[in-house]
């Protein structure tokens, strides 16, 4: 008999939509009727026209915004019917790299990276190597004393995804994250969210970039106008 | 400043930005409302010491009114009275009061040409007694009876619960002066918390979608604001003190006429300052912060 564990839920989706509409405030209904989702493990692209409600999809999976129709599920669990003191625990395991990165700019570099570490509530001791370790693999080894306003959009980029992954979520989230940077540079980051990929991170990039797209060669979900037309078909 | 960073020697830097200008205003308010919650103890302590001045004053003596009966004299019933009253348990001294100093304690009251000298002035007996255990009027009354002497006892109870009552007044006006301005500080403390994450919010949204739980958020504004009100407390405390301190200096005391019956030890009134405003700012900002926090999906 199997019994519900950290092992029995490996096998469920990690994100499961169904029927999912939603809208801000009364407005009309931005996303509607989404249906997919995500195994432990996968790596999709969500791409779409600009306004067509890539964010605001992913809002709905780091619990920044509610359905307002259809069932939302994270690690299998229904996020409407889970209480709020739980939703904290929820969200630490869902990484995400903002459009607008959404650092602290009164804190260094490696302040920025351990937040979520500190959220947590872990001792400076048990992860400030670890925390270097990360830095130096993004490529801000040499700044990590430095303050957000001082980088380059390609570095800020690095350190929102350092920040995403610093406590291993079991999934990562990233909005545009390629916006603000040169092919070249993109192609890195890209690199960098494979390899996550493959130490066993379920990955989801909403982007309109489509060469990125075309080059990783990875399932997409399709939005326009809100609705869900490309059901990750693998190319 | 060193270019390179020592990893081993990092120490988590504040989640909440550094205080900027709104914060020295707020400090300014709260440590205003500290500065007057102090005063207005001083002044309780004040009325207190004053009431139980004048109250251990009064139930330490007592007058009696004699009336000479037709076959002695005024001098002679005034005598009687004291040396019976002087025998009775709890007085320390009976003294009657010479003709001139009782017309001199009555003429306010009825006028110096209506003390012609055929007219039976009552003579007046004034006692000290124990204040520990002062006898009561109605005793004084039944020793007087006893001795055959026809007087009025005036043990001063009246003006003494008018005292206390008064005193009781102070008392309350006092404590509701004082929960007024801490309800006032709990409110701006509040009001700026609210402004406080308004302005941070874009810290708070990031924190919250990290994972942190709404209390991890609450204590960082707890503690901040906590901060705040201990030094704004620290500021009010020590500039009522200072006041006091001059008012007992210059007007308080035992002097002649003291304006202010403060006592240096009235002072240390405003030691709990401090602490009282770091509670009220600590607990009020934590409230409103959680509330906020809740209130995001
Ligand atoms: N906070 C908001 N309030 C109201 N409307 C919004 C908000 N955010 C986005 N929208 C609207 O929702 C639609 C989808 O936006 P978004 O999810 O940001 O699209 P995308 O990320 O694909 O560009 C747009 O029409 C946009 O104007
Ligand atoms: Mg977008």
């Amino acid at each position: 008999m199997r019994i519900d564990t950290e092992q029995g839920d490996d096998a469920l989706p990690v994100v499961r939509f169904e029927g999912v509409s939603m809208r801000y405030g009364r407005g009309p209904e931005t996303l509607r009727d989404i249906s997919f989702s995500l195994e432990p493990g996968s790596f999709h692209f969500l791409t779409g026209a600009s306004g067509a409600g890539k964010s605001s999809l992913l809002k709905l999976i780091y619990l920044a915004h509610r359905a307002s129709r259809g069932r939302v599920e994270l690690f299998g669990r229904d996020v409407s019917l889970t209480h709020a003191s739980d939703l904290p625990f929820l969200r630490r395991r869902i990484g995400v790299v903002f459009q607008e990165f959404r650092l602290l700019e009164h804190l260094s570099v490696f302040d920025n990276a351990a937040l979520p570490l500190r959220i947590l509530g872990r001792k400076p001791a048990t992860y400030r190597e670890d925390v270097a370790e990360l830095l130096t693999w993004v490529g801000l080894g040499e700044r990590m004393h430095a303050l957000p306003a001082t980088l380059s959009g390609g570095e800020k980029q690095r350190l929102a995804i350092a920040r995403a992954v610093v406590d291993r979520p079991d999934v990562l989230l990233a909005d545009e994250p390629t916006g603000n940077v040169d092919p070249a540079m993109s192609l890195r980051l890209l690199r960098l969210f494979v390899e996550l990929n493959r130490l066993g991170t379920t990955v989801l990039i909403a982007t309109h970039d489509e060469d990125l797209v075309a080059r990783a060669a990875r399932p997409t979900l399709h939005l326009e106008h809100g609705r869900l037309v490309d059901l990750g078909g693998r190319p | 400043m060193s270019e390179f960073f020592q990893v081993s020697r990092w120490k988590p830097g504040p989640l909440l930005p550094p205080r900027d200008a709104r914060d020295g205003a707020l400090v300014f308010v709260v440590a205003v409302l500290c500065f007057l919650a102090c005063l207005t103890a001083f002044a309780a302590l004040a009325a207190n010491r004053a009431a139980h001045g004048w109250t251990a004053q009064l139930s330490g003596s007592a007058t009696v009114v004699v009336r000479a009966r037709s076959n002695e004299t005024p001098d002679s019933a005034a005598a009687r009275a004291a040396e019976t009253l002087a025998g009775v348990r709890g007085v320390i001294e009976a003294q009657a009061l010479p003709r001139e100093k009782a017309e001199a304690l009555l003429a306010p009251w009825i006028g110096a040409e209506a003390l012609v000298d055929d007219l039976p002035t009552p003579r007046l007996v004034t006692l000290d007694l124990d204040p520990k255990a002062p006898p009561t009027a109605g005793i004084l009354d039944r020793a007087l009876r006893a001795a055959g002497v026809d007087a009025t006892v005036d043990d001063h109870s009246r003006w003494i619960a008018d005292i206390e009552r008064a005193a009781n007044i102070a008392r309350f006006a006092a404590l509701g002066v004082f929960a007024l301005i801490a309800a006032a500080t709990a409110a701006v403390i509040a009001f700026a918390t609210r402004a406080g994450l308004a302005a941070r919010r874009d810290v708070i949204e990031v924190l919250h979608f990290s994972g942190a739980e709404a209390r991890f958020i609450a204590s960082l504004f707890q503690n901040r604001f906590a901060t705040m009100g201990a030094l704004a407390g620290l500021l009010g405390g020590a500039a009522a003190a200072i006041i006091g301190a001059l008012a007992r200096y210059f007007a308080g005391g035992v002097g002649v006429a003291p304006v202010l019956p403060l006592a240096w030890i009235d002072l240390l009134a405003a030691l709990p300052a401090p602490v009282l405003a770091a509670l009220i700012a600590g607990v009020s900002a934590r409230l409103a912060a959680s509330r906020i926090v809740r209130e995001m999906p």
